[in-house]
């Protein structure tokens, strides 16, 4: 059997069906166990100490009369944590975001961390911790940060990207750029031209589980944590890194994890949970509060970007420009560039360009959130094109159409594309009755679409067969939202046995090779092609097992619907060996059966969405209220169609939040206003319509069932959608997310003047 | 100095001693062995550690365990008869209407809550009973969807 | 920290009174444990007012309702006559916090939590309701406007406790009504909000009115020169125009993360306007 990435067409048995998740009946009855459900004998209890300062020196920490208080095991500063990092400044980065070194460099940022007996003892030994800063003048916002008169966040700084390199430090750290063609050529062909500028502000993952583990170190130097995220493996191979470990002797173990979306892709607390460990000797437990995941963790970019398109009558955009500056919050990072990959993706443009610009300000370090920068960018594009569209008259969907990438697009970020969704997903929006249905009163309609890359990566499966003919799968890469039950499908199919024979478990980093983290929608993608070729392999082996047990060449046995058969007419008397046989008499025949696979998954296949919403607004408030939302994106193939629906459900509601009501709120102190769920809005069960589906599926010509990453692509067209549909119930454009009831208010009462 | 207290928890008798400022979640948690309430926020607004107190619901984060002496407590672990799932459990597994599942317990106390109170409520009422559950992952769809098809099975 | 239980209302202030100490009533607990939580206060006593007879209950007298101080706001939107009789007011219950906060929080310690932004503060004193309050030198009413005395802090003296918030007798041809606006639609605290409480003649026209608004201030405002706007009306459009120009007059607001100057006077306005029609509708005008 082919053990190569490309697609066979085959009618499916169990792919394709909504079976019910193993993880189900534990998740339902509170004994699934997630980050903070475990504890270990002598387990003590951390807490971390936080600067109330966006940018200061600290000149002196003080952990004395903290270290004598009864109950207090341990004390952590930067002393503690030295720099292994042999100058890779990167992994330097990482280590100096989890605890600050010379500075601090955002609100929240740590300084030092207790271990204790209990968390009242902790909570008073961080009273007792004395902290002597200089403050410094800081910056939050992007545009400002670009500014020559910026205070300097990093003196090593020098902006990556611009010929000759500057020699000054600046908060400019890189610059990039994208596109072909000839854009003054391009531009001088176009009937309309419209230039815009858009802002949008940051927010966060919002998972409903906050930071959480526990870690334990022996005076033998071996290790052992409990951690929830998004890659386990990368989380050992970071933590034993900065701390001095043998990776090998650091067995990390991912709880059930309660959301992520990006956010648990990075490391925050866990080397400090294991330098605590170390210090004190004992299990340490370390829960971030909702307050520190809001201050400290995970937010995406604020974002400022400029967009320039032209056109001719007929539609046909000439040229397409845009510069956009994001930031990576207190530490160099290249958002803004996967921005400027982004921007012209789903279009055929002859004369294309994108330039971006990456910042650093006095924020925490940007993580990755679902389709990373993709959101943003999107929202400025769509919202330029619906203008386009108006200017020129031409419908806004047709005109889309018109100038939507296909297969042998150049596409603006290099490669070419092969098969794709975008015109399918625009033809099926045109379609779709919501974009007939009628409009209530102050209600308007729009629509826009959205791309993301998905990647694949490196990722192992062990697939075992039991004695009693039942199969085991340990996966490397962590389940966010139900892909235990597509791998359990996958190697059902693969094998011929029903779904329910099939257990699957994520295992932890002492049983299997490296696996790349769950991030970039690959988790299905290349979990599910690797527990195919796993399971190809164990098939292999059973007929080798049936071969031997007829005592004829293994080429004369086939695997068909979970048995071994033997080919041709004479050997017509062998009855089929069931996995079961073969399973039970493997003793006899060789050992235990087993199939493995360690692949890099390459080509996870580019994704198209194209969303539609009706908004209604009252414009006397400006408070908006999502009335129909519908979502159309390709999956390639829904190997659980429940699953691939709830993906694009969950994204489109979380970019509703985010156009919506969902920002951070920095005080001209530099600090965060709004570090809570009360005043952090993202959306609840009352502030949604049921959220329309429609699965499109063109295949991935490089996946064995044609799956492609679906999980990123659903948040990227929604800040555009949403906008251009308040736009169209207020006739007033919107260029500033979240379109919160202030800013609608204000953009119609200025309109009126 | 501890609160001694005597409590009913999903029909058993319990007895705990905890310190007189620690919130019923963390009781539950970290004295009594009972992970399934989820602190999500601790201060109230995500409903991941929703319990039913004496027939209300409450968040337990925002109970003192003091407060439990001759109380009555429901709590996830209790909720299946056995080895038999509740309805709305076995709606939330069958539609799908969990994906990481850390908001799943909250949800189906709120949802019980509010069957009891109201066995056949529109999209719109269970739509502002479950609001103060927040769910990051579904988009609340199917968690909708769910305590329909619970309600309709419950009402026979 | 110690935490009582007394059974009555004297021992309870007797046990407030004499605390050295920082002591704080539990009644619901939505705010207290929130601000313990964040390390805010340090109480070295929390006195729990749930077990003390005669707090949990709702009374109806000759006078008109009383509501116990420790009676959570579900148990009011659970007593039909009541949410018959003032539905403003249990729609202000009904909008604090989610169905988990309500089984807990009460009106009582909403009021005394002294947030500009209590949702049952402007439906209350548009009621004109008092509280009864006991402590250590005897009782005392007061009325609702004048429980608060700034953002965080009430003028309940050392050993006071709330024992109920009291309503007047529901006036023939009267109707109430409570709206606030928040960016969502649950589990927001209140940007800007109004109460209005409207008694009509036999001919629709308005005879008395009481306009409250909140979070555009220190405290709730009780608007009196909007009230006087609307009297004499049947609430014709020029009475509403007036109103909702003397409301967002009245307003003192800041801009903060909740919302601008800007937005909360202009909104202010708009929902005194609109309270008032449904105040008006309720109290069976047309
Ligand atoms: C998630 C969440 C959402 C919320 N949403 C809203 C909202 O939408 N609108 C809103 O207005 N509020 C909201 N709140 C705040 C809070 O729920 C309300 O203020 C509630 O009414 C407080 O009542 P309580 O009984 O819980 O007060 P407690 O926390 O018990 O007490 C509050 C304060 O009042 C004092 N106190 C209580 N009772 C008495 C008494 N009888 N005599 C003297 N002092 C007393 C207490 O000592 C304390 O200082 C929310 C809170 C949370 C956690
Ligand atoms: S943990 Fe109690 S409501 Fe969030
Ligand atoms: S399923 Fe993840 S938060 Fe609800």
């Amino acid at each position: 059997m082919p053990l190569d990435q490309d697609l066979e067409i085959k009618k499916f048995k169990v792919i394709g069906t909504r079976v019910r998740r193993p993880d189900g009946v534990d998740k339902v009855t509170g004994r699934a166990r997630y980050g903070a459900d475990t504890s270990a004998p002598g387990q003590l209890v951390a807490l971390v100490l936080r600067s109330p300062h966006p940018h200061a020196i600290i000149k002196k920490i003080d952990i004395s009369k903290a270290e004598k208080l009864a109950g207090v095991k341990a004390i952590i500063t930067s002393a503690d944590l030295p720099d292994l990092t042999n100058g890779d400044r990167a992994m330097l980065d990482i280590l100096e975001n989890c605890m600050a070194r010379k500075k601090v460099l955002y609100d929240g940022h740590a300084v030092a961390a207790v271990a204790a007996i209990d968390a009242t003892t902790a909570r008073a030994a961080l009273k007792l911790i004395k902290v002597d800063y200089q403050i410094l003048p800081h910056v939050t916002d992007v545009d400002e940060a670009l500014k020559p008169t910026s205070p300097v966040i990093h003196d090593h700084i020098f902006t990556d990207g611009i010929e000759p390199k500057p020699t000054k430090a600046s908060n400019f750290n890189k610059q990039a750029e994208y596109g072909h063609g000839d854009l003054d050529a391009g531009f001088a062909e176009a009937d309309v031209i419209i230039e815009k500028s858009y802002k949008t502000e940051q927010t966060h993952q919002g998972y409903i589980e906050p930071h959480s583990c526990l870690a334990s170190v022996s005076p033998d130097g071996a290790a052992e944590m409990w951690v929830c995220t998004q890659g386990h493996f990368v989380y050992r191979n970071q933590c034993a890194a900065l701390l001095g470990l043998d990776a090998n002797k650091l067995r990390v173990t991912a709880s059930e994890i309660g959301g992520g979306f990006g956010g648990k892709t990075h490391i925050w607390t866990e080397p400090l949970a294991l330098a605590l460990s170390r210090k004190a000797n004992r299990p340490v437990k370390l829960t971030m509060s909702r307050e520190e995941v809001f201050r400290c963790t995970g937010p995406t970019s604020s974002t400022s970007i400029d967009v320039k398109i032209g056109a001719k009558k007929d539609g046909t955009i000439t040229a397409a420009f845009a510069e956009l500056r994001y930031h990576g919050g207190a530490f160099p990072s290249n958002w803004a560039e996967f921005g400027a990959m982004t921007t012209w993706a789903c279009y055929d443009i002859k004369n294309c360009k994108s330039l971006s610009k990456d910042a650093i300000v006095n924020r925490p370090k940007t993580a990755a959130y679902r389709a990373p920068s993709a959101p943003q960018s999107c929202f400025a594009v769509e919202n330029t094109i619906d203008e386009v569209a108006k200017a020129i008259g031409m419908d806004p969907v047709e005109l889309r159409i018109k100038n939507a990438a296909k297969e042998g697009t150049k596409s603006s970020y290099g490669p070419v594309y092969g098969p794709i969704g975008i015109g399918a997903t625009l033809q099926a929006a045109k379609n779709h009755p919501h974009m007939k249905a009628p409009l209530a009163k102050d209600t308007g309609r729009g629509m826009a679409c959205g791309f993301w890359f998905n990647f694949g990566g490196q990722t192992c499966v062990d697939l075992n067969v039991t004695p009693d003919g039942t199969i085991t799968v340990a996966v490397g890469t962590m389940d966010v939202g139900g892909s235990r039950a597509s791998l359990a499908l996958a190697a059902a199919e693969e094998l011929g046995v029903p779904y329910e024979a099939v257990r699957v478990i994520v295992a932890d980093t002492s049983s299997l090779g490296h696996n790349d983290m769950t991030d970039g929608s690959r988790g299905t993608f290349s979990s599910s092609m690797a527990a195919v070729f796993a399971a190809r392999n164990a098939i292999t082996i059973l007929r080798e097992r049936a071969a031997k047990t007829w005592e004829i060449p293994v080429d004369d046995v086939e695997w068909v619907d979970g048995e071994a058969k033997a080919k041709g007419a004479s050997r017509g008397n062998l009855a089929p060996l069931t996995l079961k046989d073969l399973a039970k008499g493997a003793g006899g025949t060789g050992g235990p059966i087993a199939g493995h696979s360690e692949i890099v998954a390459d080509n996870a296949g580019v994704s198209f969405g194209t969303h539609i919403c009706d908004a209604h607004v009252d414009k006397e408030t400006g408070k908006t209220t999502i009335t129909r939302y519908t979502v159309i994106q390709d999956a390639g193939k829904a190997m659980h169609p429940s699953y691939v629906e709830g993906q694009y459900q969950g994204g489109a509601a979380q970019g509703i939040g985010w156009a919506l009501n969902e920002e951070y709120v920095y005080g001209t102190n530099g600090r965060l206003q709004n570090a809570a769920f009360l005043d952090y809005r993202i959306p609840v069960c009352s502030d949604l319509p049921m959220i329309d589906t429609q699965i499109l599926e063109i295949p991935n010509p490089h996946h064995p069932y044609g799956v492609r990453g679906v999980g990123e692509t659903p948040i990227v067209p929604p800040l555009a959608a949403v906008s251009i549909a308040v736009t169209n119930a207020t006739g007033v454009r919107m260029h500033h997310i979240p379109m919160s009831p202030p800013r609608i208010l204000k953009a119609i009462k200025s309109a009126k003047m | 100095m501890g609160a001694h207290v005597n409590t009913t928890i999903n029909g058993d008798a319990v007895e705990f001693v905890c310190a007189p400022d620690e919130s019923l979640l963390d009781v539950l948690r970290n004295r009594i062995g009972l992970t399934g309430a989820k602190e999500g926020c601790g201060t109230g607004d995500c409903g991941a550690c929703s319990v039913i107190l004496d027939g209300r619901l409450v968040c337990s984060c925002l109970v003192l365990g003091a407060e439990m002496n001759g109380k009555k407590l429901e709590t996830i672990e209790g909720m299946a008869d056995g080895a038999k799932l509740h309805p709305l459990q076995q709606h939330f597994i069958d539609g799908a209407a969990l994906q990481c599942g850390i908001c799943t317990p909250g949800f189906l106390m709120a949802a019980q809550a509010l069957l009891r109170k109201n066995p056949d409520p529109t999209e719109e009422e269970i739509r502002y009973g479950l609001a103060g559950n927040l769910c990051r992952c579904t988009g609340y769809d199917k968690i909708v969807r769910a305590v329909q098809a619970a309600a309709k099975e419950m009402r026979g | 920290m110690r935490y009582e239980t007394p059974s009555t209302a004297k021992e309870a202030v007797s046990l407030m009174a004499k605390e050295k100490g920082i002591a704080y009533i539990l009644a619901g607990g939505t705010d207290l444990l929130v601000k313990m939580k964040a390390g805010m206060i340090e109480p070295d006593l929390v006195v729990d007012i749930k077990r003390v007879k005669g707090m949990n209950e709702i009374k109806k007298g000759a006078g008109g309702y009383s509501i116990g101080a420790a009676v959570p706001c579900v148990a009011i939107l659970e007593n039909a006559a009541f949410v018959k009789a003032w539905p403003g007011v249990a729609d202000a219950a009904n909008l604090i916090g989610s169905r988990q906060v309500q089984g807990r929080s009460t009106m009582t310690g909403n009021m005394c939590n002294a947030s500009p932004a209590a949702d049952s503060v402007p439906a209350l004193v548009a009621a004109g309701a008092k509280v009864s309050i006991a402590g250590p030198k005897g009782n005392r009413k007061l009325a609702v406007e004048d429980v608060a005395a700034g953002v965080g802090r009430n003028n309940l003296k050392k050993g006071e406790i709330i024992t109920s918030i009291d309503l007047p007798k529901k006036a023939a041809k009267s109707g109430d009504a409570y709206l606030r606006f928040t960016p969502r639609t649950e589990m927001d605290i209140a940007v800007v909000s109004v109460g209005v409480n409207l008694t009509l003649d036999g001919k629709g026209v308005i005879t008395k009115a009481r306009v409250a608004l909140g979070a555009v201030s220190t405290t709730v405002l009780l608007v009196k020169e909007a009230a006087k706007a609307i009297i004499g009306t049947k609430l014709d459009d020029a009475a509403k125009a007036n109103l909702a120009a003397l409301c967002s007059a009245a307003c003192k607001p800041i801009d903060d993360k909740r919302g601008t100057i800007e937005f909360r006077t202009d909104v202010a306005g708009v929902l005194a306007r609109r309270a008032a029609e449904t105040a008006y509708a309720r109290a069976g005008g047309k």
